[in-house]
């Protein structure tokens, strides 16, 4: 298993250099610069020589890959020295500017998972094993609904709610807070903030874990073992718990990896609509403004997110299926 | 909904209404001590050296930390001519030497945030900075300055400004927001980079924290030269890139206001939600909407097909039915509207475009579009993929060309290539184009019709228009700088209608009605220190 893990370790240099080449040559194609947007983006009045002087500074007129003295060595070589280099818009060090939104997401991300995992797997069980009733169609439909709304659309009704009703109820309207407050200074301003987002998010997640949480177990509890678990005379209870529903989690847990994975940079609309200073945010903005430096590392990070999701999976699948081995 | 449009009309106008009444009634009123002001940020932060920066995203929550030289009167900042000291002393100088040397006194006692005396060694750092940046350092605004020669200080509280001709565009550009005064001792210690990743002024507000992309947050300096201001504990900036985040949160009272501005709609909905809790202040806006030929491509080469070009569009009609839906409303010419040099309506109408018969106009447009042999011109305009109010007025523009009989499509791109087919590739027939400045300043801002300018996109030369300019610039008398100013829209915008105006932008700013002192300038990037600024708790 170590042996196997250090291999999944070594194969990640080559995915992740091929990635940032790939990320830094289609940047690149976008027409246009951070120079040209900070510049002349307002309207006002812009020195072509001004521009030239910023991109000299951000040494965006060097040779793009082979040599040294290259934008690609500057990019690659940073890892090297622990230096992720600096944004080209604001200046301040990548490290800050990633470290500053991450803990953010990953509360975000952790939340919605929660809201999703709480969800999806017991909603999942029930409508496998009340297969075409009522409740069954009840948690279909619920999760179908999941599927088909927008995350960020069901954010703008919440928000829109909270407003028209808070002033309906107590004559005043009233909003999550648009400001992050570390959970460890203010636990309840945290919350008020996150709950929302984490609710909108968490049921889009929940209604695609759920589906596949029920399909999962309908088809476990057709299988034999699970029959012979019946005939010895088992409780029901039992033979869910202990007998199908590890069985069944391997497809749920790859499910809920891939989405807790993607809402580390994903959130992109959502954060907007929420105003939340994460990662997704950051990314859009770092496009918005032609931060090739910045927008580079986030993808890097988002592709290191995968890759040990990946891997993290995989060892999970083991410790769920004893008869999983990995050489 | 047929019921509930005029409604919104009427809550909106008697806000306006109510807005102008209580403007007035708050300087009468006392101000009243203490608060925290939450505003909404639409942009972001590059660094904190507002000389090397542009955008109002850096004004916003920065320059409350500073202080200028002059500046526009807080207390009228409608008007495009009144300029007050801030750091000098009495009233803005009258220019000697033949219009070539302006000195000033500098207040006595002024003190930076770290308890060092401002002093004019601090100005001319500053200046210097500015307008003879050493190689490297970046300065947005240095060309504005191109009529000084050198900055002295002569003793702690004089400092001399020495011009090589006298020019109306110099006081304007000395009352620019983004020429912070900075300490000479910070920049000789630290570098002349040291005011991008640091603050250290000596305006109504010391620097508490600025959290990336979240917000700025800034506490009342006792010490501050304006005695008894400011009136505010403190405040934050917030950064709310959405413009629906920055409404809700003005309805949801997470921010008392937003200084920028919203769309029509975005204030109907407002005083619909909340009535009288909010106030609204409008204003016309120094930004103006434009089209930009580009004379590399046939046939635009061509003044004729300029000409068609400008005289298709119905600027009058547009601005009666654009300012219900766009930040768009006044027509006027390369002057800011109402600025003692702008043209008069009666100005205008003698213009290509401006008549005031559009059937007219767009036959005239026929004609001049058969003779240069050019009948269903067909063409593509670029144009930048932001609502307002570009994708608005771009849209309103292709319709008008199509009456004139012209076919045209209308590329969108995002910001970042669209500035690149602007000033690199040059891939464009036609691209909208804008001119947005802070003080009104029309004798640099209307450089933007010069083919030479680092902003003007429409590939040209002219050197009758570059002529015109040069005696612009060097007149010293507003009777005979009106003159020239006719002269030089008149070629720049009719007889070779290398650009062609729209509309200029309006301003629109509703805000909690407990925001006290704070008035609408013709600008977003102006009077945003925040100094007059007062909250009343009665209405809280």
């Amino acid at each position: 298993m170590y042996k196997y893990i250090i291999q999944r370790l070594l194969l990640m240099i080559p995915t992740l250099f091929g990635a940032a080449l790939l990320v830094f040559l289609l940047l690149r194609a976008i027409p246009g610069d951070v120079c040209e947007v900070r510049l002349a983006g307002t309207g006002l009045y812009a020195d072509p020589a001004e521009v030239e002087l910023c991109r000299e500074n951000l040494g965006l007129n060097k040779p793009l890959i082979f040599g040294l003295d290259t934008q690609f060595f500057d990019f690659v070589g940073g890892y090297l020295t622990f230096d992720l280099g600096d944004s080209m818009w604001t200046g301040q060090p990548i490290g800050y500017e990633i470290a500053l939104r991450f803990k953010l997401s990953m509360q975000m991300a952790i939340m919605a998972t929660v809201i999703a995992v709480a969800l999806a797997i017991p909603l999942g069980i029930i409508s496998a094993v009340k297969q075409d009733t009522w409740i069954d169609y009840a948690v279909r439909t619920f999760s179908i609904a999941g599927v088909a709304i927008p995350s960020f659309w069901l954010g703008i009704m919440i928000i829109l709610g909270l407003l028209i009703f808070t002033q309906k109820w107590f004559g005043e309207p009233w909003m999550p807070p648009i400001e992050y407050v570390s959970p460890f200074e203010d636990l309840a301003g945290n919350l008020s903030q996150l709950i929302w987002p984490a609710v909108a998010t968490g049921y889009r997640y929940s209604a695609v874990a759920t589906r596949m949480t029920r399909s999962a177990m309908l088809e476990v509890l057709r299988e034999d073992y699970v029959r012979t678990a019946r005939a010895k005379g088992l409780m029901e209870k039992a033979i869910i718990n202990q007998h199908a529903l590890k069985n069944a989690l391997l497809p749920v847990v790859t499910i809920i990896a891939i989405e807790f994975a993607f809402l580390i940079g994903g959130l992109v609309v959502t954060e907007q609509v929420f105003n939340l200073n994460g990662l997704g945010k950051l990314f859009v903005e770092s496009v918005g403004n032609q931060d090739f430096a910045l927008t580079q590392q986030l993808v890097m990070l988002v592709v290191l997110v995968f890759v040990f999701t990946n891997l993290a999976v995989d060892v999970l699948y083991a410790w769920l299926d004893p008869r999983i081995r990995y050489s | 909904m047929r019921h509930f449009r005029p409604k919104l009309a009427i809550a909106a106008l008697v806000s306006s209404a109510l807005a102008l009444g209580i403007a007035g009634q708050a300087l009468a009123a006392t101000p009243q001590k203490g608060g925290t002001l939450n505003f909404v940020v639409g942009s972001k932060i590059p660094s904190y050296d507002l000389h090397k920066e542009t955008t109002f995203g850096v004004i916003h929550p920065i320059s409350p930390f500073y202080s200028l030289l002059i500046r526009v009167n807080p207390d009228n900042p409608q008007s495009a001519t009144d300029f007050v000291c801030d750091l000098c002393d009495g009233s803005v100088p009258k220019p000697t030497n033949g219009g070539k040397t302006f000195t000033f006194k500098i207040r006595k006692g002024v003190k930076f945030h770290d308890g060092t005396p401002l002093t004019s060694k601090d100005i001319k750092a500053t200046y210097d900075k500015i307008i003879f940046p050493p190689a490297g350092i970046p300065s947005a605004r240095k060309a504005f300055f191109k009529m000084v020669t050198s900055v002295d200080a002569p003793d702690d509280h004089t400092v001399v400004f020495n011009l090589s001709f006298p020019s109306g565009a110099f006081i304007p550009a000395l009352a620019t927001p983004f020429n912070i005064v900075m300490s000479k001792a910070m920049l000789d210690k630290n570098g002349m980079g040291w005011y991008a990743k640091n603050i250290m002024g000596s305006g109504p507000f010391v620097f508490v924290e600025h959290q990336p992309g979240s917000f700025v947050s800034g506490k009342r300096y006792d010490d501050y030269h304006h005695k008894g201001q400011p009136y505010l504990d403190g405040f934050k900036a917030i950064s709310a890139p959405k413009m629906a985040v920055r409404l809700n949160a003005i309805r949801g009272n997470r921010a008392s206001i937003e200084f920028r501005g919203f769309p029509p709609k975005a204030r109907d909905d407002l005083v619909n939600a909340l009535g009288d809790k909010i106030t609204v202040q409008e204003s016309d806006w120094n930004c103006v909407l434009m089209t930009t030929p580009n004379q590399q491509r046939k046939p635009f080469d061509d003044a004729r097909v300029r000409q068609a070009l400008t005289l298709s569009v119905d600027r009058w009609g547009g601005s009666k039915y654009l300012s219900k839906i766009a930040i768009v409303k006044t027509v006027g010419g390369v002057v800011f509207p109402n600025h003692p040099l702008a043209a008069t309506k009666d100005e205008l109408v003698k213009l290509k475009g401006y008549g005031t018969d559009i059937d007219a106009s767009r036959d005239e447009a026929r004609k001049l579009l058969a003779a240069a042999g050019q009948s269903g011109l067909s063409f593509e305009f670029n144009n930048r993929g932001v609502d307002q109010p570009y994708k608005i007025v771009g849209t309103w523009l292709v319709d008008q060309w199509a009456k004139a009989g012209m076919k045209v499509t209308q590329r969108v791109q995002p910001s970042p290539p669209f500035y690149a087919t602007l000033r690199k590739k040059k891939d464009f027939d036609v691209s909208i184009d804008f001119n947005c400045q802070s003080v009104i300043n029309p004798i640099a801002d209307v450089t933007k019709f010069l083919g030479s300018a680092g902003n003007n996109y429409g590939s040209y030369e002219d050197v009758e228009l570059e002529q015109i300019y040069d005696r612009l610039l060097r007149s010293g008398d507003e009777a005979e700088q009106r003159v020239i100013m006719r002269e030089y829209e008149q070629r720049a915008i009719s007889d070779q209608a290398h650009l062609a105006i729209t509309l200029w932008w309006y301003k629109i700013n509703p805000h909690r009605s407990y925001v006290k002192g704070w008035k609408i300038a013709p600008s977003h990037y102006l009077n945003q220190q925040l100094d007059n600024i007062w909250l009343d708790k009665s209405l809280m």
